[in-house]
C-alpha cells in the first residue's frame, strides 16, 4: 500500500511543557492504516523552511467518542528549527503528512512479557504499541526515564492500558534516580529462567546501544527504534542509514526509514 | 487544440515528457515505484553506480540550510553488476526509461561500467557522473578539468552505441567551456547542475553539521544560479542541454527550458514531495493551454531577453 500524503488541519496542539507538545492532526486515512512503531514525516505545509519533513513516530491513533479513527498524534520536543515551527503550531493550521511508513514493530504475546523502554522523547512510539498489547493481553511493563518528574508524560494512559511503569529520573525527583537501565537491568537480573520479555527501546542513541546490549547480556530478545537524520522517508535519499549485520556477514549500512525505524537489537552495530 | 504535445528528443532518444528524475534522489527508482508510475516520467536516473558496491559515507550526511540541504552520501551503491540483476529487470518491467549514472575511480573504471551496461538490457543512457563533489578519487578530477572531461567522454564515447550525457558540476568558473568539451569529445547531450560544494557548521558545538564536513548544495536555494549556467551552456553547444537545480513546479521546469534546457531533471523535491511528477505534468499541459503551445520543444531556448518592463513606467 503506498503511504498517504495529506495537509492534515492541527486538531489540537497541547503543550506538556515548554518543550514537549502533542500535535494532534486530522489524518483519518494516515490513522487507520497506523501499525505500532510506524512514523510520519511532517512539516509546516506550503514552507521552504523547513523544506524537508522530519519524521516522527506516530504518536497516538485519534478516535472520537464512537471510536471512528479521526486522524493522529505526534509527540514533539522542541530540538531545532523544525520542532520549534511544530511546537509553536495552533489548532486551525496545516502541515503536510506523509505516511504510514516504516517497519512496525512486532506484537508480541503471551506467554512473553513486553518490556518497553523509553528516555524522553523516546516514549513516542509505545502509546500504540501499549494499545495493541493490551488487545493481546500480553503482560506489559513501561521503564520510562527523563531529566525531571515533569517530563514523565502520559503516566494515566499507560496505566489505564494496564501497563506497569517503571519510572526513573536523572535528579532523582520520581522513580529511580539515575538512567533508565538501571531499572530494567535490575528486572533483567529478577526475570526468572525459562521467562522471555521482548525488550521495546526507543530513546537517545546511547540508551538505545545501552538497552540492547543489556538484553543481549541476559539473553532477552529487543526491538529498536532508532531515530536518523532523514530526508525522504521513501528510501530516495539514503540519508538516515544505520550499520546492520546478520549473523556473520560484514555490517551494512541500511535505511532506517524503510528497513527500520524498528530493528532487532542484536543486529544494529553500534559505533 | 490538440492534446498538448509534451515530448523532447535527446538525440536519437525520444522521452514523452522532459521530466527526469535525478540521480541521488530517486533511489534506483523503485523506492519511488507505489507513489508514482514510473512509465509516466521523461525517464529515471540511477544512483551512481561504480563496479563494485560501496558503502557511502558515515551518517549524518544531510543537513538542511534555507531552501536546500547539502548532501555527502558519498555513493552508496550497490554496483553495476548487481543493478543490472536486481533492479534493471523491475525497471523495464514498469516501463521506465532507464538512464544510469555511471561513476568511476579511474577513467578505465568509466569505459568498464560503461561496456557492462552496453550489454544489458533496457538501459536507455548514460549519465557520466563526473562531478560528486563528496568523493575523493576519481569523479570531480575529471569534471574539474577541460582535458579531463574531454578524455573520459571520449574514451567512453569509444566503448557504447548508448547516448553519453556527461553530468557536469557547477563547481568551475567557467561551466559552458566544459560543455564544449564534452561536445568536442562526442557527448550526446550533457546534463548540469550537479550540486554545488558547500558546508555548514554547529555553532554550538563549532563542529561540521555532516561527517564529511563538505557536502553539495541542492534545492530551490541553487536554481536561480543553474538557470543561469544552462543558459551559458545552451548559447556555446549544439547538443541537448538537460537543465536541472531546485526544480519544485511546471514554472521552475519552464524557466530551465526556456534558457535552453531540453529536458529537465528533478531531485530535491522528490524527498519534500514524492507526488511532485504529477503535478509538473498537469502545469505544463496548462501552461501550453494557456499559451497555445502545441508542442513543448518549441519552447527550448524560447527566452526573450528583452529587458522586462518596469513596474512605474
Amino acid at each position: 500500500m503506498p503511504p498517504i500524503d495529506i495537509d492534515a488541519t492541527v486538531l489540537t496542539n497541547a503543550r506538556l511543557s515548554s518543550e514537549y507538545s502533542v500535535l494532534s492532526l486530522a489524518a483519518p486515512e494516515v490513522g487507520a492504516r497506523t501499525q505500532p512503531g510506524q512514523f510520519v514525516m511532517v512539516k509546516p505545509a506550503g514552507a521552504t523552511d523547513p523544506l524537508l519533513r522530519r519524521p516522527f513516530s506516530v504518536f497516538e491513533v485519534l478516535r472520537d467518542a464512537r471510536g471512528v479513527i479521526t486522524g493522529v498524534s505526534i509527540f514533539n520536543k522542541r530540538a531545532g528549527r523544525s520542532t520549534r515551527r511544530l511546537y509553536d503550531l495552533e489548532a486551525g493550521e496545516v502541515v503536510s503528512c506523509l505516511g504510514p511508513l516504516g517497519q512496525p514493530f512486532k506484537v508480541v504475546a503471551a506467554p512473553t512479557q513486553a518490556w518497553m523502554v523509553a528516555g524522553g522523547v523516546g516514549l513516542a512510539p509505545f502509546a500504540t504499541l501499549a494499545e495493541s498489547l493490551a488487545e493481546s493481553k500480553t503482560d506489559t511493563t513501561l521503564f520510562y526515564g527523563a531529566r525531571t518528574g515533569e517530563e514523565l508524560f502520559y503516566l494515566d494512559f499507560f496505566e489505564r492500558l494496564g501497563a506497569t511503569l517503571v519510572l526513573s529520573t536523572e535528579n532523582g525527583a520520581r522513580g529511580t534516580k539515575g538512567r533508565v537501565t538501571l531499572p530494567l537491568e535490575a528486572s533483567l537480573k529478577a526475570l526468572g529462567s525459562g521467562n522471555t520479555a521482548m525488550v521495546y527501546a526507543c530513546g537517545p542513541e546511547p540508551m538505545l546501544e545501552a538497552v540492547a546490549r543489556l538484553a543481549a547480556r541476559y539473553n532477552q530478545p529487543s526491538q529498536v527504534s532508532v531515530e536518523r537524520v532523514m530526508g525522504c522517508g521513501l528510501g530516495g535519499c539514503y540519508s538516515c542509514v544505520v550499520p546492520v549485520k546478520h549473523g556473520d556477514e560484514e555490517a551494512n549500512l541500511v535505511r532506517s526509514c524503510i528497513s527500520g525505524p524498528v530493528f532487532d537489537g542484536a543486529e544494529l552495530v553500534w559505533d | 487544440m490538440a492534446t498538448p504535445d509534451l515530448s523532447v528528443a535527446i538525440g536519437s532518444l525520444k522521452l514523452p515528457n522532459p521530466l527526469i528524475a535525478a540521480s541521488g534522489c530517486f533511489g534506483y527508482g523503485l523506492e519511488y515505484d507505489q507513489v508514482v508510475d514510473l512509465s509516466l516520467l521523461g525517464g529515471v536516473v540511477s544512483k551512481g553506480l561504480f563496479m563494485k558496491e560501496r558503502q557511502g559515507h558515515p551518517p549524518p550526511r544531510i543537513v538542511e540550510t534555507p531552501a536546500g540541504m547539502i548532501n555527502a552520501i558519498g555513493l552508496q551503491g550497490i554496483g553495476v553488476h548487481r543493478f543490472i540483476k536486481e533492479k534493471l529487470p523491475l525497471l523495464r518491467e514498469r516501463g521506465a526509461r532507464t538512464f544510469v549514472n555511471v561513476c568511476g575511480t579511474t577513467l578505465d573504471e568509466y569505459v568498464e561500467v560503461c561496456k557492462v551496461l552496453s550489454q544489458a538490457e533496457g538501459v536507455a543512457a548514460i549519465e557520466l557522473n563526473i562531478s560528486c563533489p563528496n568523493i575523493k578519487e576519481g569523479g570531480i578530477q575529471f569534471g574539474c578539468s577541460l582535458n579531463g572531461t574531454f578524455d573520459v567522454v571520449n574514451a567512453v564515447r569509444k566503448a557504447t552505441t548508448l547516448p553519453v550525457i556527461p553530468k557536469l558540476t557547477p563547481n568551475v568558473t567557467d561551466v559552458a567551456s566544459f560543455a564544449k568539451a564534452a561536445e568536442d569529445a562526442g557527448a550526446d547531450a550533457v546534463s548540469l547542475v550537479n550540486t554545488f560544494l558547500a558546508m555548514a557548521i554547529d555553532v554550538e558545538t563549532r563542529r561540521p553539521k555532516i561527517t564529511n564536513v563538505l557536502g553539495g548544495l541542492s534545492g530551490p536555494a541553487i536554481r536561480p544560479i543553474a538557470v543561469r549556467m544552462v543558459w551559458e551552456c545552451y548559447q556555446l553547444v549544439k547538443i541537448p542541454v538537460i537543465g536541472m537545480g531546485g526544480i519544485t513546479d511546471a514554472r521552475d521546469a519552464l524557466e530551465f527550458m526556456l534558457a535552453g534546457a531540453t529536458a529537465v531533471q528533478i531531485g530535491t523535491q522528490n524527498f519534500v514531495d514524492p507526488f511532485v511528477w504529477s503535478k509538473v505534468l498537469n502545469g505544463l499541459t496548462d501552461y501550453m493551454t494557456r499559451h497555445q503551445v502545441a508542442h513543448l520543444s518549441d519552447l527550448i531556448g524560447a527566452f526573450d531577453p528583452t529587458p522586462p518592463k518596469a513596474a512605474h513606467a
